[in-house]
Parts: structure tokens; sequence; C-alpha cells
């Protein structure tokens, strides 16, 4: 009697997770190996940037706009029963940069661009023009992957920082309505309690955010299977997968730079 | 339509192939074969779909990695390259996919441009335009250079897929299912094309199919593949002279008598 062949270590499922995670990773550390390497492809970093950026700009101004102004709103009732409206740009100023502008920026770019890198390359990979580039030995990573990752890891920093700056003149609109604060002293005083530790931590959340969403979208588009359906799939999978990890993240850069405050 | 005599160098072997295995999991694809083609030789691999067709050129440009054996194409053993000398050697060989496989975002001046310009670097503009327009003409679709892809029928894109791997001249030339998808008219013009690039830029060829008009059209020589391994090669006639009811069947199927 022949001996049966046990396919799997644990169980499909849990032996295709650790083998999900190590693709993860491998495709993580490709990249590092990748983005150093030459040749470099500037124009499509550049082309990317455009994509990334200037697309999702109107995007991110409406919402974070809106941001800033719902949230002085909803803020001013509850400092104006201790006499504390004064403490509006300050509350506000210091909400936008060290959570709000980076995660909304991020989970906007999550969703728009995340899911159209997802749906690009994973469209590219089940029409076999992937492949078509690596046979004309084109390195399809490099100039497909690395590029986008670049862009996104550099326009989410700069969205985000455009971000907070909108939701500030969101609500600099309401502050100025209620108390006629003028321009110049809604922002001197929104900037007095800005930190460098606030404006180090918005960056490197920025940055980890963009990365995230870049590399989370090419590793799934790269991955696509199954036709059209498996570009729909990896769409999906592209912004569930990022905004479920800008969310961990946030929570350990949050607790990283306090323990720095403090220290 | 006969096809015209090509010098075929029996001497010198483009791609040569031996005991090569792959299987995907408890699927074996490949069971050991060994094809030879040489020197302006087109080869017509003929199978069922699914026997693993273009899973054996897909091994040729080092797409996929064999399981055991050993691939040889101009003399370098394919699994053994570095990932440089791989692309070196991808340089040699044109690949035309079943899809197309051509870029939907770029129109078709860009498709045929972009291998040329990322290999190439040192090209002028004026060099670039002039290798666009030779394959172009080579292809017969000089007129559709600024229409995108999806502006295309099956047969052009099949035709640009083929001018896209011809821009890097290659040596070898694989055609995976040319003529599948296509109606009978334009599967003679692909066919003929075929040939053309054979005999204008003398190269070798294997092409998958299971269309057997293509085959007997465009083969110099004819290998049937079933069940994993080379049961006949030979030229079409004699083929398609033997006895196996498989391949007897496989014949039946396709002239319906």
């Amino acid at each position: 009697m022949t001996k049966k062949i046990r396919p799997y270590i644990f169980s499909r499922g849990i032996d295709e997770t650790f083998k999900g995670v190590y693709d993860a990773f491998a495709f993580i550390a490709l990249f590092f190996k990748q983005v150093f390497k030459p040749p470099f492809h500037f124009r499509q970093v550049i082309d990317q940037c455009y994509e990334v950026g200037i697309k999702s700009l109107p995007l991110i101004t409406l919402t974070g706009f809106v941001t800033g102004l719902v949230f002085t709103k909803q803020s001013r009732p509850s400092l104006e029963v201790f006499g504390a409206t004064s403490w509006l740009p300050s509350l506000i100023s210091i909400a936008l940069v060290r959570a709000l502008g980076p995660l909304v920026t991020a989970l906007i770019c999550a969703g728009k661009v995340g899911s159209s890198i997802g749906a690009e390359l994973g469209s590219m990979k089940v029409t076999e023009q992937i492949d078509a580039m690596e046979v004309s030995a084109i390195n399809p990573f490099k100039y497909l992957a690395v590029s986008r990752i670049i862009a996104t890891t550099l326009m989410v920093c700069v969205l985000s920082f455009y971000c907070s700056f909108v939701g500030l003149l969101g609500a600099f609109v309401n502050v100025h309505a209620n108390d006629t604060t003028s321009f110049s002293n809604f922002f001197q005083s929104g900037f007095s309690d800005i930190n460098f530790i606030d404006i180090f931590s918005s960056v490197t959340k920025s940055l980890v955010f963009g990365f995230t969403i870049g590399i989370v979208g090419c590793y799934k588009g790269f991955n696509a299977t199954q036709g059209t359906r498996g570009v729909g799939k990896a769409a999906n999978q592209a912004v569930v997968t990022s905004m479920f990890l800008i969310f961990v993240e946030e929570i350990v850069i949050v607790q990283i730079s306090n323990w720095i405050r403090f220290f | 339509m006969e096809k015209k005599a090509h010098n075929i160098d029996i001497n010198e072997k483009a791609i040569s192939i031996k005991g090569l295995y792959k299987s995907f999991g408890d699927l074996h694809v490949l069971k050991g074969i060994d094809l030879d083609v040489h020197k302006g030789e087109n080869v017509v691999v003929l199978g069922k779909s699914g026997t693993g067709k273009s899973v054996l050129i897909k091994i040729l440009v080092g797409l996929l990695k064999p399981d055991s054996g050993v691939v040889e194409v101009l003399g370098k053993e394919v699994d053994k390259l570095s990932q440089k000398e791989l692309d070196a050697l991808r340089l040699h060989i044109g690949f035309a996919f079943q899809s197309s496989a051509l870029y939907d975002s770029m129109d078709v001046r860009q498709n045929l441009e972009f291998p040329l310009t990322m290999n190439f670097k040192n090209l002028s503009k004026g060099e670039v335009k002039d290798s666009v327009e030779e394959v172009l003409e080579a292809v017969g679709l000089i007129d559709k250079l600024n229409q995108m892809p999806s502006d295309l029928s099956g047969g052009q894109r099949k035709r640009i897929g083929i001018a896209r791997t011809l821009i890097l001249k290659p040596q070898i030339m694989l055609y995976d299912e040319p003529t599948s998808g296509l109606d009978p008219i334009t599967c003679l013009e692909i066919n003929e094309l075929i040939n053309e690039v054979q005999q204008k830029y003398n190269t070798s060829s294997i092409i998958i199919t299971h269309d057997l008009t293509c085959a007997k059209e465009t083969g110099d020589r004819v290998a049937m593949l079933l069940d994993g391994i080379f049961v006949k090669t030979g030229s079409f006639e004699d083929v398609f002279a033997d006895k196996d009811e498989r391949i007897q069947s496989f014949y039946n199927y396709n002239f319906i008598k």
C-alpha cells in the first residue's frame, strides 16, 4: 500500500495564511532590494505622483475642509461650557496635525488610490501584460510597483499636510463667523501648541500610511488571479487590507510618539 | 496556400529540450519531453487544451521554472541564468501571447516603442520611429499607429502583438495560440504573417496551437503533445499518418470527415 502524502502541514487555510504573510514580506523585501538599484524610472515616478497627488486633490480638499469645519462646530458647545472657546484653534490644529490630517488622507487614498492600483495591476496581470513586460526584458516590479510605492509614500505625506491646512481653513471659517478672530490670530494661536514631535510623528505616520497603500495595492494587483473576478477582488482587498493596516499602524505610532513625548 | 521553401540549418540548434518535467501540485503537466528546434525552423506543438503547451514555451523564456530537465535556448541553459543573463537572452526571443497582451493604457505606437526605448536608451527618436514603422509595415498595419488597442479587432491585436516582438529583432519566435478566436480568413492572414516573419527575419519558431490548418501551413515539423509527452514528431503528413487513436481523433475533430 502506498503511503498517503499529507498535502498541508496544518490545514489548507492555516498554511495559506502563513504563505500569504511570507509572500507579503518577500514582496516588501523585494521593494527595498529594487528601489536603490538602477535603472531608475524617474518619469514613471513623476507620472504616478501626478496620478496619486493631483487627482486626489479635489476629494482631499473637500474632506479636509469639511472635517475642520464640522470638528470645530461640534467642539464649540463643549468648550463654551467652560468658557474656553479661545482654545479652539489650538485644539483643532493639534487634532488635525497629530491625527486627523494623516488619517483622513490615508483613508481617502486607500479607497481611491489603493483600489485603482489593485485594479490596474490586477487587470495587467490577468491579461498577461505583466508577463509581456517580463519577456521583453523589462522588470515589471521595478517599472510598475516600485514607482507606484514611491509615489504613494511621498504624495500621501504631502497630501496629509495639505489636508491639515485645508482643515484649519475650515476651522477658521467657523471660528471667524462666531468670534470674528482674524486669520493671523487664528493661525498664530493654532500653531503655538504644535511642537517638533507632533510634526515628526505626523510625517512618520503619513510616510508609513502611504507606503502601506502602495505596497498593499501592488501586492494584491501582482497576485490577482481568476480573470475579471480576480481584478475586482484585488481592488477590494487592496482597500480593506490597507485600511486595516492603517488603523493598526495609527495605534502603534501614536503609542510610540507618546512615549517619546513623555521622555 | 503552399509554404515557401526556407533554409533550415539542421546543424545548429536554436532550442534544445531534454527530459523536461513540470508539475503544478499533484497535476503532472510535462512528463519528460525532448525537443530540438533548428535554426530557421518552425516547429508546431499540437495538443489538446490543458496539456501543457503554453507551459512549455513559458519555461523557454523563464516565466516558469522546470522541475527537472535541461532547457537550452541559443546555447544557454535557461534556468541556470542570472536575472541579467536571462534578460539579455530574452531580447533574442519574441513571445506572441494568446491574448496579445498589448498594454491597454498605451496606443499602438507607444506599445511598439516601449520595449525598444526601455532596453536601448541610446536610440535616437528617428531610429525608434523608423523601427516602429518597419515592423508595422511588416504586419501590414501602418495606418493603425495612433489607435488604442481597444479600437483594434482581434486579428489586428494579434498582428500588433507580433510586431511588438519583432521590434527587438528576435532570433526565436514563440507563438501561443496565434489563431485562436479568429475567423478563418484572419487565421489565414496570421498564418501567412508567421511564414513571412520566418522568411524575412530568419527566425526559429515554436507555434503552439490546436488549429490543424495553422499547423499544416506554418510548420516545418509538427510535434504532438499528449498526456505530457510528445507521442509523435515529424512532418504534418507523417504525424497524421500514425494510427494512434488519440492522434486520429484530434485530426478528425479538426477536419470533420
